[in-house]
């Protein structure tokens, strides 16, 4: 993993005691709340409905264990025991009082970690696929070119006051587990003759207006990328809309453009470049950041273990999470490990010190010192030997993070909801426990297969539910809470907006309901390796309609 | 208003007019980008100098052609968050190859000096830093990650010096 060296740490001081002068002076009150606002913003600070909430950057969701260990002792020491794992594989910390910030901003710095541009209108952390450099299906690391992107982006001075946040996602596998269709700007990796390239999409995002992302360039050369991105960086922030926040992303900037005239746009500004103003990343640096990102030295070992094996066979909880939280690994004899965060009616995305403690433990002991954070809010282990599958799987079962539902049904993603937020319309998390006691087997869930639910509490789509299979948004009608469903939404190459169904259900409706739909899924589905979404490609979503309002 | 160039407060001697306001004779001027499209040979063949202040919105490469007359260029800022004006400083500045005054003014803050200064900017009009904190804000950080118009090294070449793509 990226380790930094003098300029990085350097970088990240002065940030740390710029944020401490900027606290003082508006303590001090020599800084209006509306001047400190951005301010604090970029440093991933914001004002919630119960105190201020700090937003720790963890780049391209990858973490070691001495980072993690130092999350739980902030999480302990500085919040109520516990953080939140983010969508955008970050973390969170709901309670963090406000003179302790800059405190907590060196402790991290002390890691390696930071909380820059987090949040306001700036280029955000830089995502990817949480088994990146692990996974079976890749083409080749995407993490070098996330660390490339985070160091180009941090403070760029033209790109600081955007219309709008901006986020960047890069994958290189075959299938997308980054979601960079449903990213202001999502970079698919490929090679072509030899030569590393980008596939660029720009525009999609969530949100009230959910947008799938235009394809602007088919292959931008890897040396080309930091000026490309400059360019379409500079189009958007010379003409996205500042006139209504709502209108300001550049999914609304490229429709209302429309895809061929915003293409026009950028390869206009691109052509303009002159010799002068292109980055000019020395190849070296090229090479340098690379070397960091080389794969883990795995034993030799078969495909197969013995003593997983036999585990398997005496242990039927752990058959059952082998087989559902466990992903194919590049190197035989080896898994990514999902360290499921989806307790059954528990907080999606919540982790206490402790479980912190033992998952940097593992990653220790058994996991190359390698963590990932997933923006479906678990964590992963990358590369775990089947030989010690065992051992890891009775230390997490004991720390409950044993769940096995990766990709089930109760892998919901779920936003906080009118629980926490003051622009909820509606509950979410315990819409989410409803549904996951009402799916509590999970035998059955192991047999339902791939499904995932997500849940918003309002149009702002912090859940996701645009792009579940099944998306769930909590409406107001006359201040009853309603629940409206979407079928088909999907983040993956095959990126869609799910069909809303019809008419919002009530809470207590919305378990039985989608039961009635999982049992339309079973009745239609060809085998059991059809999952619910290929259905839903096959039939449509008439069916699964019917379904859901068939009651009496 | 304070108005701090290279490190010290200076004093302003422009004013600017209004459209509805009539051009005074004399007296260094500054307009804006509509009237001096509209009025360019007669203002630009004033004895004294002329500026232009260019809004938000206003597109630089329109100035293409009067760069060399001009003796000032002003973005304004009529909010801080509405971040245009780097993109016109920096198309200015690298793009179109202006090198006389770029000054900043209107909503301009302590803590956007130095982005503003990176971008291109060499003039700040601020009613809300004086020049102490102007200074101490443009020299927060050591060192930069990307090359800007102020022409700082970046890190990416700094960690290759000697090197030969360096
Ligand atoms: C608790 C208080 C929260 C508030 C008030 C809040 C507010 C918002 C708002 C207003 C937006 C829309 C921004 C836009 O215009 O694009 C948004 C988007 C988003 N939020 Fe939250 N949020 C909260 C919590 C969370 C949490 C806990 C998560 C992660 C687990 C989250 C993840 C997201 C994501 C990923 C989006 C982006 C959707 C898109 O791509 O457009 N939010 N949030
Ligand atoms: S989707 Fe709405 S209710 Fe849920 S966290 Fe975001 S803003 Fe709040």
């Amino acid at each position: 993993m990226y380790r930094y060296d003098e300029f990085d740490a350097q970088i990240v001081r002065d940030r740390v005691n710029q944020f401490r002068g900027q606290v003082e002076r508006r303590l001090a009150g020599e800084l209006l709340e509306d001047e400190f606002k951005p301010l604090r913003l970029q440093n991933g600070v914001y004002l919630q409905l119960h105190a201020y909430m700090l937003r720790v950057a963890i780049p391209y969701g990858q973490l070691n264990p001495r980072q993690l260990r130092q999350l739980a002792r902030i999480a302990r020491d500085y919040d109520k025991g516990y953080g939140h794992w983010t969508t955008r594989q970050n973390i969170q910390f709901n309670w963090v009082a406000l003179k302790d910030i800059p405190d907590v901003l060196d402790l991290l710095a002390d890691v390696e970690m930071h909380a820059i541009q987090t949040s306001g209108n700036c280029i955000r952390n830089t995502t990817t696929d949480h088994f990146a450099g692990a996974a079976a299906d890749e083409v080749m690391d995407p993490r070098p070119w996330c660390e490339i992107i985070r160091q180009w982006s941090t403070f760029h001075p033209e790109f600081a006051f955007l219309p709008r946040k901006f986020k960047i996602a890069v994958t290189a596998a075959g299938h997308d587990r980054a979601a960079i269709r449903v990213h202001d700007i999502g970079l698919h990796m490929r090679e072509r003759g030899g030569q590393v390239g980008f596939e660029v999409h720009v525009g999609g995002g969530q949100g009230r207006t959910p947008h799938i992302a235009a394809k602007v360039a088919d292959f931008v050369p890897e040396g080309e990328l930091l000026d490309y991105l400059e360019a379409i960086m500079r189009v958007y922030n010379r003409f996205g809309r500042r006139d209504n926040k709502y209108k300001a992303r550049i999914k609304i900037l490229v429709s209302e453009t429309g895809e061929e005239a915003f293409r026009d746009l950028v390869e206009a500004e691109f052509e303009a470049q002159r010799e002068a103003e292109k980055i000019a990343l020395p190849q070296a640096e090229i090479e340098r950041i690379h070397a960091y990102f080389a794969p883990p030295e795995l034993a030799g070992k078969p495909a197969t273990s013995a003593a997983f094996e036999r585990a398997k066979a005496a242990d039927p909880g752990f058959a059952l999470w082998a087989d559902a939280n466990l992903h194919p690994h590049k190197q035989a004899g080896y898994a990514s490990v999902t360290v499921s965060h989806k307790p059954v009616g528990g907080i999606a995305g919540d982790a206490t010190d402790r479980q912190m403690m033992v998952v940097a433990h593992l990653a220790e002991a058994y996991g190359h010192e390698d963590i990932r954070v997933s923006h479906a809010q678990n964590l992963i282990l990358p590369h775990v030997a089947l030989d010690d599958m065992y051992e890891v799987y009775r230390e997490l079962d004991a720390a409950g993070l044993a769940t096995a539902n990766e990709s089930l049904i109760s892998d919901m993603i779920v936003c906080p909801g009118l629980d926490y937020c003051n622009l909820a319309n509606a509950r979410s998390i315990p819409v989410g426990q409803a549904i996951a006691r009402e799916f509590a087997s999970l035998e059955d869930q192991a047999d339902i297969g791939q499904l995932h639910i997500n849940i918003s509490g309002c149009i702002n789509a912090c859940g996701h539910h645009h792009v579940g299979h099944i998306g769930i948004l909590g409406v107001d009608r006359k201040g009853e809470e309603f629940y409206q469903i979407t079928f088909g939404g999907r983040a993956d190459e095959k990126a869609s907006i799910g069909q809303i169904a019809g008419p919002g259900l009530r809470a207590e409706d919305v378990p039985p309901a989608l039961k009635r739909v999982v049992e339309r899924y079973r009745a239609l589905r060809t085998e059991k390796a059809e999952r619910f979404i290929d259905v839903v490609e096959r039939l449509g979503t008439e069916p699964f309609k019917e379904a859901l309002y068939a009651a009496d | 208003m304070p108005l701090i160039k290279n490190g010290a407060e200076i004093e302003n001697v422009w004013s600017f007019v209004p459209d509805e306001a009539e051009l005074s004779p004399d007296g260094c001027v500054v307009v804006t980008l509509t009237r001096l499209l509209s009025q360019a040979d007669l203002l630009l063949a004033r004895n004294t100098a002329v500026g232009v202040r260019l809004m938000p919105e206003d597109d630089p490469h329109l100035l293409a052609e009067h760069l060399d007359r001009l003796g000032l260029i002003e973005i304004s800022f009529p909010k801080y968050t509405d971040g245009r004006g780097y993109s016109q400083a920096q198309l200015l500045r690298r793009r179109l190859g202006y090198s006389g005054e770029l000054r900043a003014v209107g909503h301009v803050l302590r803590d956007q000096i130095l982005y503003m200064n990176r971008s291109g900017f060499d003039a700040f009009e601020t009613a809300r830093a004086d020049l102490p904190s102007v200074l101490e804000a443009m020299s927060e950080f050591s060192s930069f990650y990307q090359p800007a118009a102020d022409g700082a090294r970046s890190v990416f070449a700094a960690r290759h010096v000697g090197s030969q793509e360096g």
